[in-house]
């Protein structure tokens, strides 16, 4: 049967990407950031799974106005890097995994769960990003994924409860696989992030560290907060927080931390990364 | 109707209101992930922009890069950061513009890496009030 190794949550912000892109990571405002990166960086090499289920989301890229479901999964072959406007990053195709993405997409709905389904969406920095920052600049990834796609930026969004309740339909899901292989799930996005309007860089420390500590102590305190809890206390954008309640939805109820970085700043943001084994 | 996060200030998000009013200005951004599009634009940016059904206001808030006042036509950020990317630019310059008060890319930097904008004072209109 699958196993569900551990989850990681992290930022996606597109300067982490163009950092790395453009060899600038040595330089004094990133120095400090990818050296705090290196034990994560330690941590994915010695615990590489089979496929990484990485819960993101499009930033107007393959979902706009015309068309944006609440929850989507990547069921296609493989996915490339998305042009979002300045050219497609320079980073290796993604291996997706057809088939635990349809035994997840036919758990997670008999779980009363209504997904979309997508098999060509281009995927944006919402995605690269992690991958990079778990990876830094293979040839190509170490994993297979399953990209799950969540409606961060247009209202209405789902609830925080509704995403860790998903997260947990999930984890139900890879539990349910047949084949002996291993999992991990990220949650992406986040944290303190307000990109627009005259309150733009608006950052909570409090906020963002209490929400970290409550993936371990308290999940379920992250569930009661409304949208406007977020977007108030972490900026409009900080919203993208609730995806790390699919990730934490999907753990057990017993995780152990084994990383946490939190960093100001990256661009406008926080930068927030966790790494929380299954017990 | 109103929202709870309307008492937010300077905070503009995507709901069904902006949705109605910045629909063509959203998708005249988003056609800028079209490498197509980008040449097109740069071409002859006001011959483009008169391709999509926007209001004159939102096509000279474009032109001149005013993006506050394109997020109160009913821009939304993600979508705006399409032509920051258009212009090659950093994205610090687009968030200096639309602070309160304005910063330069220096300053708004600089705010950065002091720790970022606090919380305390900036949760709600009414503190900005009276501020």
């Amino acid at each position: 049967m699958a196993k569900l190794i551990a989850g990681m949550g992290t930022s996606h912000v597109p300067g982490l990407g163009a950092a790395m892109d453009n060899g600038k990571t040595q330089e004094a405002y990133w120095k400090g950031l990818f050296e705090g990166l290196e034990p994560l960086r330690q941590w994915h090499e010695a615990n590489t799974p089979d496929v990484n289920i990485i819960v993101y989301n499009d930033h107007a890229t393959e979902f706009s106005l015309d068309n944006y479901s609440t929850f989507t999964v990547g069921v296609g072959e493989s996915f490339k890097p998305a042009d979002e406007g300045w050219g497609p990053r320079q980073v290796p195709e993604m291996r997706g995994h057809p088939e635990l993405a349809w035994h997840l997409i036919e758990s997670v709905m008999a779980d009363e769960f209504d997904l979309a389904v997508n098999a060509s969406m281009d995927l944006d920095h919402g995605f690269t990003v992690p991958l990079s920052v778990a990876y830094g600049q293979p040839p190509e990834w170490p994993t297979a994924v399953v990209p799950v796609c969540v409606n961060v930026i247009q209202h209405p969004l789902p609830t925080a409860l509704r995403c860790y309740k998903l997260g947990q339909a999930i984890g139900k899901a890879v539990a349910s696989y047949p084949d002996d292989i291993t999992v991990g799930i990220w949650g992406t996005g986040g944290l303190s992030h307000q990109l627009g309007g005259e309150r733009v860089g608006v950052v909570n420390p409090e906020f963002d560290e209490l929400f970290l500590d409550n993936l371990t102590k308290d999940p379920l305190a992250n569930t009661r907060l409304s949208h406007t809890d977020f977007m108030r206390e972490a900026g409009c954008e900080g919203v993208e927080m609730i995806m790390w309640n699919v990730m934490r939805g999907a753990l057990g109820d017993s995780v152990e931390e084994v990383f946490r970085l939190y960093h100001i700043p990256v661009s406008a943001t926080a930068y927030g990364a966790i790494i929380l084994e299954n017990r | 109707m109103e929202r709870d996060y309307d008492k937010i200030p300077g905070t503009y998000p995507l709901d069904s209101r902006t949705y109605r009013k910045g629909y063509h200005v959203n998708m005249f951004l988003m056609s800028l992930n079209k490498a197509s599009c980008r040449d097109e634009f740069s071409k002859d940016e006001r011959a483009y922009l008169d391709k999509f059904k926007m209001s004159e206001e939102q096509k000279l808030a474009v032109l001149e890069r005013r993006y506050l006042d394109l997020l109160k036509l009913g821009a939304n950020v993600y979508y705006a950061f399409k032509l920051v990317s258009f212009d090659r630019q950093p994205p610090q310059v687009m968030y200096g513009q639309m602070a309160e008060p304005r910063l330069t890319f220096d300053e708004f930097q600089q705010m950065m890496l002091e720790g970022g904008r606090p919380i305390t004072g900036n949760r709600s209109v009414e503190e900005w009030n009276n501020g």
